[in-house]
C-alpha cells in the first residue's frame, strides 16, 4: 500500500536533483551540513555563501518555494529559543533597538537561526526530491547495516497502513463524543493505543509468516537490486 | 523536541554520532536475541507504532503541547534492545524523510531519545519491578515510574551536551534547571499515557509485554471449578 507511492514530503519531478543517486545526495547533505555547523558564528559572509549554494540547489530541483515554505514551520520551537538567546545568555551587554541584550547571545541566536533554517531547508530538499525506495538503496550502498535498512523499509511500507488505522480509531472515538486531546479521555485514548500496538505486533507476525512462506532467509531479495 | 542542526557544535555532534553508532550496533546484536529472525518485520511494525503514537499531542500548559517520546513504552513492550532499534529507525526516518531533526544532530537525537530514553526507562522499570510483588499488575506502576524518569534524564543529558558543545554562553545551571523542570511536566504526561497503554495491553495480551515475562513465567495454570 505505502510502497512506491511516494511519501508526504515527496514532490514528483525529473530535475537533475531528483535524478541524482540517493547515496550521493545523502553524502552531500551530510557534508554540507557539517560545514554549516562548523562555520564560526560571526562569519556572516560564509553563511551567505552557504545559503546561496542551497538556494541554487533548490532552484535546480524545481520544487516550488510555495511547497517548501509551509513545511519549514517544523523549526518554530527552536526559532523561539534562538530569539530568547540574547536575553538569557551572559557576557558583555550591547544595545539593539533600545533593548539591552547579551552580545555573544545575540550572535549565537542569529547563528542558531541561520544554521537551523539552512538545515531544515536542506533536509526538506532531500526529502522532497528522493523516493523512499531510492533512499533505502542509497543507505544500503553507504554500508548501513542490512537489518537497519530492512527495519526502515518495513516502517516506510507500513507507515500509511498503521497511521490510517490510528486515524480510523480517532474518527470512531470522536463520533462517540470523545475528545482524544483532553486528559479526561486519556484512558480511552490509551486503550486505543494498546489496541493499535497489539494490531501492529500481530501484523508484524503475519508479515513474518508470509515472508517465511515465500522463502525469506534473513535478506530481502528486492533490496539488493540497484 | 528534536535537536536541529547547529544547536551543538561540530565536535559534539560527531562525538554523539559515534556514541549513537556504538549503541545501535550493540542493539543490533541484542535484538537478535529478543526477536531472532523475526527482527526486521517485528521491529519495523513496532517502529511504525511508535511513530503513530508520537503523533498524539497532549497539552502541557502555556498553550504548548508535548507528545509521547515512547522510549520507555517501547522498552516495556518489546524489550530494551529492540526498543533502541525501533526508536533509532523512527528518528532516522524522521530526519531523512520528514526534515524533523537535523542530519548532523541525528547522532545527538539517537543518543538522547533512543539510548538514554530507552535505557533509563528500562533500568528504572526493572528496579521498580524488583521492589514490587511478582504479578502482572506490578508491570504498570513500574512502567509509569520508568517513563517518568526517562524524559527528564534525556533532558539532563541534553543540558550536559549543551554545556560542553553549546553555541551560546548560557549558564549551564540555568539550562539544566529549565530543561529538567519543563521535562518533568512532559514526563508526567508521558508516564500517565505509558502506564495506561501498558495497562491496556497487559489486560488483553500480557504475553506480548516483554516486561511482564518474569511475572508470567511464575504464574501457574489455575483450574477453577464451574460451580461456586
Amino acid at each position: 500500500m505505502g510502497a512506491g507511492h511516494g511519501h508526504r514530503l515527496h514532490f514528483h519531478g525529473h530535475s537533475p536533483v531528483h535524478r541524482a543517486p540517493a547515496h550521493l545526495k545523502l553524502l552531500a547533505l551530510l557534508g554540507f551540513m557539517l560545514v554549516v555547523v562548523a562555520t564560526p558564528r560571526d562569519w556572516y559572509a560564509a553563511f551567505a555563501a552557504e545559503a546561496l549554494l542551497l538556494l541554487g540547489v533548490v532552484a535546480l530541483s524545481r520544487v516550488p518555494v510555495r511547497y517548501l515554505a509551509p513545511r519549514m514551520v517544523i523549526e518554530v520551537p527552536f526559532a523561539v529559543f534562538a530569539l530568547l538567546m540574547p536575553f538569557i545568555a551572559h557576557g558583555p551587554r550591547t544595545e539593539v533597538l533600545g533593548v539591552t541584550v547579551s552580545e555573544p547571545g545575540l550572535h549565537a541566536g542569529v547563528a542558531l537561526l541561520v544554521k537551523g533554517t539552512i538545515g531544515v531547508l536542506a533536509s526538506l530538499t532531500l526529502a522532497s526530491t528522493t523516493e523512499p525506495q531510492d533512499l533505502l538503496r542509497g543507505l544500503q550502498r553507504l554500508r548501513m547495516p542490512d537489518l537497519i535498512v530492512q527495519i526502515m523499509g518495513f516502517m516506510i511500507r507500513y507507515l500509511d497502513v498503521v497511521t490510517a488505522e490510528l486515524g480510523r480509531m480517532m474518527v470512531a472515538m470522536r463520533s462517540r463524543g470523545c475528545d482524544p486531546r483532553s486528559p479526561r479521555h486519556w484512558p480511552t485514548l490509551a486503550r486505543a493505543m494498546g489496541a493499535l500496538f497489539i494490531r501492529s505486533y500481530e501484523r508484524g507476525e503475519r508479515v513474518h509468516l508470509a515472508m517465511l512462506s515465500r522463502g525469506y532467509d534473513g535478506r530481502l531479495p528486492s533490496q539488493g537490486r540497484s | 523536541m528534536h535537536v536541529p542542526d547547529g544547536f551543538l557544535d561540530a565536535p559534539t555532534s560527531v562525538a554523539t554520532g559515534v556514541v549513537a553508532v556504538a549503541g545501535v550496533a550493540l542493539a543490533l546484536r541484542g535484538a537478535r536475541r529478543e526477536l531472532d529472525d523475526r527482527t526486521a518485520p517485528m521491529a519495523g511494525l513496532v517502529a511504525t507504532f511508535v511513530f503513530a503514537a508520537q503523533m498524539i499531542n497532549f497539552p502541557v500548559g502555556a498553550g504548548t503541547s508535548g507528545h509521547l517520546l515512547g522510549g520507555a513504552l517501547a522498552a516495556v513492550l518489546v524489550g530494551p534492545w529492540s526498543a533502541v532499534l525501533c526508536m533509532s529507525v523512527v528518528l532516522i526516518v524522521q530526519a531523512l524523510l520528514m526534515a524533523d531533526g537535523g542530519i548532523t544532530a541525528l547522532g545527538t537525537n539517537i543518543t538522547l531519545m533512543a539510548l538514554v530514553g530507552v535505557w533509563v526507562g528500562w533500568g528504572v522499570f526493572v528496579l521498580v519491578r524488583r521492589l514490587l510483588p511478582r504479578r502482572t499488575s506490578s508491570v504498570v506502576p513500574a512502567a509509569v515510574v520508568g517513563a517518568l524518569a526517562s524524559v527528564p534524564a534525556a533532558a539532563a543529558v541534553f543540558s550536559l551536551l549543551f554545556a560542553i558543545g553549546g553555541i551560546a554562553p548560557v549558564d549551564p545551571g540555568t539550562v539544566l534547571g529549565a530543561m529538567v523542570t519543563w521535562h518533568v511536566v512532559i514526563g508526567i504526561g508521558e508516564a500517565v499515557v505509558t502506564g495506561l497503554v501498558v495497562a491496556s495491553v497487559v489486560a488483553t495480551r500480557p504475553d506480548l509485554v516483554r516486561g511482564a515475562r518474569p511475572a508470567l513465567e511464575t504464574r501457574e495454570l489455575e483450574i477453577r471449578s464451574a460451580r461456586r
